[in-house]
């Protein structure tokens, strides 16, 4: 489904603030993985998901989604196939904009100059329905009036309004407390799981890393050190994790917030 | 001062503040909703006086009122242009446009920098024949400046429900997201700055006709003049629908032009419009920024104060 080649990517090359983010990365996805991505801080991870996004060019290698070369296409245009969530709920909703126009954007369809149907807003109504959050009777509010666990409901809502072919997950849920998460993220098992979606998610929870989806990725320095999948991925305990993070780097995970959750 | 006198005065104001209301309503869509403070607006409304007029002269007068709004479109583009594929600052781009726009306003006016149109066929004498013997024979000019920008308000209304306007206001408030719904904001921004300078266009035209001249100046200060305009709008009817928030923009720009007539009257000179647009402009933004500061303000002061005391 994904597969990158040889991507690297330098950031300011020549200067002071040289920084080698990915280095010669090789990944294949299969349809309908679900890969979670673990590592330290400045590990590479974001930057992995904007180079498959299109945030950036990468210096070297290609990206084929699909069959298809997108290495140069640009980033709206990977867009009708990749669905993307930030750790910041904020950043995937307008807020000035009513949840029924933000859902009408999100969903395409229909010419430039079209407006949003009857069938259209039951259909919205239907999937809002889905999250429990009593949302389907609020759509003709803005969505700046929404708490952050809704928003990032909703962006989600949204993300997959179109299925895409790929959904990056960056850390979704951490901004949010506790139990939102939990339901965030609950939500997000069964949609992927419904629409049978190919998806990478980077987490800085290590048990959800290792139960959530069939594949785990641990990076660090630009490099994928882990690939664990089957039968090596099962009955593996956080504590393995880190010891193979040690043995592997020479150092202990100097990820915070992943070590306090 | 009689009632006729002072009937005359207020229509006068009406007239004048639902004519520049268009302008207010192209700022409207740039402004408030592509978040792009457009400052090529006052060239943009001097061109498509300059162009109407010409189209005037030369005895189109109905097709002036397109080819005023065609070129504003165009400047609009060239804006666009300017800040989305050159790298230009959005800002920046409004003041090179704005200025490059003076050398073609007086190219298009013929190397001239006054147009007299006394006996000009315009759209707006057309109307004054065609209404002669009716009931609404004085009121010509009103009934243009009134149909245009119910026009425009209709428009607007249908215009920002379509996908494209959702994509427009979008762009505004949140480009993330537009790039992550898979919709180029390069695309938004060139046709809401177009849209929007079609009707500063055809602002200025309207204005032009009904004075019958251009003068090279026009436009000047219309930037402030209509953003004082939106922004009393915006106090007025700030929420609601689109069609609403439209209509608010109207009335700030005729409750301006009245306030303006009476500080005339009060023998205030016409020349301190443009002083009093602008420190219009900034009360109605520093206000709410003062407002919000207010409670650390009072805080501080009291914490002085209070060690002041010991």
């Amino acid at each position: 489904m994904l597969r990158l080649q040889n991507i690297s990517k330098t950031f300011n090359p020549g200067t002071v603030n040289e920084k080698t983010a990915l280095r010669d990365i090789n990944l294949h996805l299969e349809p309908g993985d679900f890969v979670t991505i673990i590592g330290a801080n400045g590990a590479g991870k974001s930057t992995l998901f904007n180079a498959i996004a299109g945030s950036f060019l990468p210096d070297t290698g290609s990206i084929h989604l699909d069959g298809q070369d997108i290495t140069f296409l640009p980033e709206h245009r990977r867009a009708k196939t990749i669905g993307r969530l930030f750790q910041d709920p904020l950043r995937g909703s307008a807020p000035a904009m009513t949840i029924e126009e933000n859902l009408a954007l999100a969903a395409g369809g229909g010419g430039w100059l079209s407006h949003v149907t009857r069938a259209e807003k039951n259909a919205f109504r239907d999937r809002l329905a889905l999250l429990g959050m009593d949302l389907e009777d609020r759509m003709r509010q803005p969505v700046g009036l929404l708490s952050g666990g809704q928003r990032q409901a909703l962006t989600l809502l949204m993300a997959t309004m179109v299925p895409p072919k790929l959904l990056l997950l960056d850390e979704h849920t951490a901004a949010l407390d506790p139990g939102t998460a939990e339901k965030v993220l609950t939500l997000t098992e069964d949609i992927v799981r419904e629409g049978k979606l190919t998806c990478l998610m980077i987490t800085h929870n290590m048990s959800s890393a290792l139960t959530l989806g069939n594949r785990t990725l641990m990076m660090d320095s630009g490099r994928i050190l882990l690939d664990l999948k089957g039968e090596e991925r099962r009955g593996l305990t956080v504590d393995d994790l880190l010891r193979m993070f040690k043995e592997n780097v020479g150092k202990a995970l100097d990820n915070d917030r992943m070590l306090l959750s | 001062m009689s009632f006729s006198a002072i009937w005359g005065l207020v229509q006068t104001a009406l007239e004048l503040g639902l004519t520049c209301s268009l302008t207010v309503l192209a700022l409207f869509l740039s402004y408030s909703m592509l978040n792009v403070c457009d400052l090529s607006t006052d060239g943009c409304f001097t061109l498509g006086a300059a162009v109407g007029a010409v189209v005037a002269i030369a005895g189109h007068p109905w097709l002036s009122i397109p080819a005023a709004m065609a070129a504003g479109t165009l400047s609009g583009l060239i804006t666009a242009v300017l800040q989305t594929r050159m790298g230009i600052d959005s800002l920046l781009a409004g003041i090179i446009v704005n200025t490059g726009l003076y050398s073609v306003n007086i190219a298009v006016m013929g190397k001239s920098s006054q147009l007299n149109m006394n006996k000009t066929e315009t759209v707006f004498t057309k109307l004054k024949t065609l209404l002669a013997d009716t009931p609404l024979a004085g009121q010509y000019e009103m009934l243009i400046s009134l149909a245009a920008v119910t026009l425009v308000i209709l428009f607007l209304a249908l215009f920002l429900r379509t996908r494209l306007g959702l994509a427009i206001r979008a762009t505004g408030n949140n480009p993330d997201m537009v790039r992550s719904s898979s919709i180029n904001p390069v695309f938004t921004t060139t046709v809401g700055l177009c849209v929007a300078n079609a009707f500063t266009g055809l602002s200025g035209c309207l204005l032009a006709q009904s004075q019958k001249s251009v003068n090279i100046d026009i436009g000047s200060g219309m930037v402030t003049i209509a953003l004082a305009s939106l922004l009393i709008g915006q106090t007025f009817m700030g929420k609601g629908s689109i069609a609403k928030r439209a209509v608010g923009m109207v009335l700030g720009s005729v409750i301006f032009r009245l306030v303006y007539t009476a500080a005339l009257r009060l023998n205030m000179p016409a020349f301190m419009l443009k002083l009093v647009s602008s420190v219009i402009v900034v009360l109605a933004i520093a206000g709410p920024y003062f407002k919000g500061q207010l409670p650390t303000l009072r805080r501080r002061m009291a914490a002085r104060s209070g060690k002041g005391g010991q």
